[in-house]
């Protein structure tokens, strides 16, 4: 089991899906088809839907929080998100999810070497990010 | 740990209505993302918020406006989807265009001010020296920032409102004095005797962005009498190609008088020359069109064109001769105020009859307005031919304003050198 802080509160258990790359959700995510649109990224044409996102940062415009608030909505956008940096769009875009639709899609940040460890795992994720403590458990190989 | 005050605390639990509660939920949430420490207070916000995304984005509004939530402070709208002002041009979806017009629609029944601008600093009142505003939109950001010394961090979608709404902003980041120090130090080549000067800004812009990330630049070596202009295409390059949110140009923006000033006294992590061969390399990449290359548009005013960009223009219109109209669609963005100053002078009627398209409260790169959308266009934004390919599926030439213009006439690529 892992630790790492809080970003945004929730449970996910779920498959990972691993961005070597950073996205830009504005341009680069469909929240309508649920793919990933950005032709230069090396997952473009995989879809976040049903899994937990494992990605270090996000990168480009700040309508990237709207566009994964809205592929929340649709059940195109990820269960759950494991990031190495705070990064306030991805935070933003799922906490507004919740305040508008109660969807929960946690949001949590590991440090470097927790990170490295998630990227290089086998098997689904579990996560439990408990707002009243600030702490979130990350369950490894959790099928 | 955040502390909050007696006020954040009675709006956080409802006393100022469901709608204030909701925005300080978002406000104490980003805080807690940042670490900071508490809030403070801001004098202006710009919101990114009325351009369509989807649903997402009505529920969001619409909420606020439900409630008969207000903004608390002075707040400007950045473009929408439509230009309000020339709604025909618009040839997109119809149900995207009607929920576009009610997201624009309920932005102003919260108190919004309909500036429908990307370029908020070129209106009236504009933030001053050390005022603490929470504004969205990247080169807003980076303006305001660098070239008035007002402080703002790289606000977004929902936290620009919620900021708007309760006055509210997480005090971290560029709100706070030590977070603004120069951390490299780009050292460019002196390209002001170049005849495309104004090429030079964009593509430096782009340079320093993808080199700086999210770290605070300091420029040394900017001609002595760049205009803001210039530095609003160096900052909205910069802030496409990376996250920069502020830039300080050595003895000329106001953090900067000297490069220590731009450093805090410290010693910088990484020192960049920047040579005008480099500069050249940025103009190659971005560019795609070669000289003769057929073309369908020119679109200029991204950020959105000021009243000295247009009478640059239309000194540039008037070697080609008064009566003759140039053989390719010829766009400019800019905001509704502009354009209202423009039809004062006389200046608007003229633009027309010389068949220059002035487009408001939107750009021609987020939404279908051009009649156009395949093949070669040509700017001189880097921050269009940037995101221009991907968002509407034109292939992009970048050239200076002169080259623009030379080129819409002769409706082939030219270059000058």
């Amino acid at each position: 089991m892992l630790r790492g802080d809080v970003l945004v509160a929730g449970r996910a258990h779920a498959e990972k899906i691993v961005l070597t790359q950073p996205l830009s959700f504005w341009g680069g995510y469909d929240a309508a088809a649920g793919l990933i649109i950005d032709r230069t990224h090396p997952l473009a044409g995989a879809s976040l839907a049903g899994k937990i996102m494992v990605m270090a940062h996000a990168k480009g415009s700040s309508s990237s929080s709207s566009v994964l608030a809205e592929a929340i909505r649709n059940g195109t956008g990820p269960l759950g998100i494991v990031l190495r940096e705070r990064d306030l769009i991805i935070a933003i875009g799922a906490l507004v999810a919740f305040e508008l639709y109660r969807v929960e899609v946690p949001v949590v940040c590991v440090d470097a070497r927790s990170f490295a460890h998630l990227v290089a795992s086998t098997g689904p994720l579990r996560i439990e990010a408990d707002a009243a403590t600030g702490r979130a458990a990350i369950y490894v190989d959790a099928g | 740990m955040l502390q909050l005050n007696e006020r954040d605390n009675a709006m956080l639990a409802g006393e100022f209505g469901p709608g204030v509660a909701r925005a300080m939920r978002i406000v104490t949430r980003t805080a807690d993302v940042m670490s900071a420490p508490r809030l403070i207070d801001i004098g202006s916000a710009h919101i990114d918020g009325c351009l369509y995304h989807g649903q997402t984005s009505l529920d969001f509004v619409e909420f606020f406006v439900a409630t008969q939530t207000k903004v608390a402070v002075p707040t400007t709208l950045n473009v929408g989807s439509l230009d309000l002002i020339h709604p025909e041009l618009y040839h997109g979806d119809r149900e995207i265009q009607r929920s576009a017009q009610r997201l624009m629609d309920a932005h102003l029944l919260l108190g919004c001010e309909s500036s429908f601008t990307c370029a908020p600093y070129q209106l009236k009142n504009r933030p001053s020296f050390g005022d603490q505003i929470a504004w969205a939109e990247s080169n807003a950001i980076v303006f305001a920032n660098s070239v008035l010394g007002a402080r703002t961090n790289r606000y977004g979608d929902f936290l620009d409102l919620a900021a708007a709404i309760t006055g509210r902003a997480p005090c971290a980041g560029l709100h706070v004095d030590r977070n603004r120090a120069a951390q490299i130090v780009f050292r460019v080549a002196d390209f002001s005797p170049l005849p495309s000067r104004d090429i030079y800004f964009a593509a430096l812009g782009l340079l320093v962005g993808k080199v700086a990330g999210a770290t605070v630049p300091a420029i040394v070596g900017l001609p002595s009498d760049t205009s803001e202009d210039e530095l609003k295409a160096l900052g909205a390059a910069a802030a496409s190609s990376g996250a920069v949110a502020l830039f300080h140009a050595v003895g000329i923006t106001p953090e900067a008088p000297t490069l220590d000033a731009a450093l805090h006294g410290r010693s910088p992590l990484d020192t960049v020359d920047v040579s005008v061969a480099d500069l050249d390399e940025v103009r190659r990449t971005l560019n795609h069109g070669r000289e003769g290359d057929e073309l369908v548009a020119v679109s200029l005013g991204t950020p959105h064109f000021s009243l000295a960009e247009f009478q640059r223009l239309a000194t540039l219109l008037d070697r080609f001769g008064a009566g003759r109209k140039p053989k390719v669609d010829f766009y400019v963005n800019t905001s509704r105020f502009i354009l209202w100053e423009l039809t004062e002078r006389g200046l608007a009627r003229q633009f027309d009859e010389r068949g220059i398209q002035v487009v408001v409260d939107t750009c021609t790169y987020i939404t279908p307005v051009m009649k156009k959308l395949t093949g070669l266009v040509m700017t001189n934004s880097g921050k269009w031919a940037s995101y221009a390919p991907a968002n509407i599926g034109v292939t992009v030439a970048y050239g200076s304003m002169a080259e623009c213009v030379q080129s819409a006439f002769e409706g082939k690529v030219r270059f000058h050198g």
